[in-house]
């Protein structure tokens, strides 16, 4: 894993949600974490860089930004590789992961709309050969806060 | 574009709402004024940049934000998905339960699908490793005495892609560009 300093575990614990409206946000949390604004811009470049961040930004609702859903199929392992890249190259995927189960692939489709979502569910399936699993979201129960990282879990494997 | 994404009073002309949520969606520039930024390119003043942000931000529409980790790089590579089946009239409250869970980052009900999916209760444990995943679940099992309920753990044995989901039909046209179908 990327080598974190406590400058990088502080801004990770502080911020992964509550980034500030402010026309300087960066100043802002700088000033929280009592560091200079240019050292909060230069450890999120280089966070975003190595690949520990994905983006500062939103996390937008899945139900409320459009349409999408979890979706998965049951390919032979062999052809695993191959059904995932099909599956990754389909326009609206995000997530792709394989899973243990006769279900062995994973993924989350999203579309503008519901008409959408389906004609690219059935280009998919039509591509693949095999039916998708479609798994809406009916009700959702938790409150998307981040996730507390366990440092010193990570520490001592 | 559902209503929610409807401005209350119109911005001027050219302004688009739209465009900005696709941008938001790649994440903020990394610079001094990143509002400013993204401002200058959806043809709006940075006030109603953040105007935006700060009604989605009421309406829901955005959940959170700021540093979207991803876990796997970070060696949190343990990911199950814990996968229910409860009967139809407890699902909701079991539901709200397991997501007070501090060991539970997602928790959603979702149809079953028979014969082959029977499972309408799905959540989600990361952790470090496996083991200790397996022993978050058993503990959860115990506090919420779901002994007697039937379920799965799917573990992941690979991450083909992690990203934040796009919605915008102008992003869609976008990435068709960038991943032409083979």
């Amino acid at each position: 894993m990327a080598a974190l300093d406590e400058l990088d575990r502080r801004l990770i614990d502080a911020f992964q949600r509550g980034l500030p409206l402010d026309s300087r946000p960066f100043a802002a949390m700088a000033e929280r974490l009592g560091v200079s604004e240019a050292a909060v811009i230069e450890r999120l470049r280089e966070l975003q860089q190595s690949q520990v961040l994905s983006r500062v930004g939103p996390v937008f609702d899945h139900a409320l930004a459009g349409a999408s859903l979890l979706a998965a199929v049951a390919v032979p392992e062999a052809e695993r590789d191959a059904a995932a890249a099909v599956i990754n190259r389909s326009p609206g995927v995000n997530h792709n992961y394989a899973r243990e189960h006769d279900f062995n692939l994973w993924f989350v489709m999203t579309a503008a709309d519901e008409v959408q979502l389906e004609s690219r569910l059935e280009a998919l399936e039509e591509e693949l050969g095999v039916p998708v699993l479609r798994l809406p979201m009916l009700e959702g129960f938790h409150i998307d806060l981040g996730f507390p990282i366990p440092w010193a879990e990570l520490e001592t494997p | 574009m559902n209503s929610l994404s409807m401005p209350s009073t119109l911005p001027h002309r050219g302004a688009s709402p739209e465009r900005l949520r696709a941008l938001l969606e790649r994440g903020l520039p990394l610079t001094e004024q990143p509002w400013l930024a993204l401002a200058e390119q959806c043809g709006m003043s940075e006030d109603e940049v953040l105007g935006w942000v700060e009604r989605w931000q009421h309406e829901g529409l955005i959940k959170r934000l700021g540093l979207v980790v991803r876990h796997h790089a970070l060696g949190i590579r343990a990911n199950a998905m814990v996968v229910w089946d409860l009967p139809d009239d407890i699902v909701s409250e079991v539901g709200r339960r397991l997501a007070k869970e501090s060991a539970v980052t997602l928790c959603y009900r979702r149809p079953r699908r028979l014969p082959d999916w029977p499972y309408n209760l799905f959540c989600m444990i990361h952790g470090t490793q496996r083991d200790r995943v397996l022993a978050s679940l058993a503990d959860i099992i115990e506090r919420q005495q779901l002994h007697q309920t039937p379920h799965r753990v799917l573990f992941s044995l690979k991450a083909y892609k992690q990203r934040g989901g796009r919605y915008t039909r102008e992003d869609d046209s976008h990435e068709r560009r960038a991943c032409p179908p083979a």
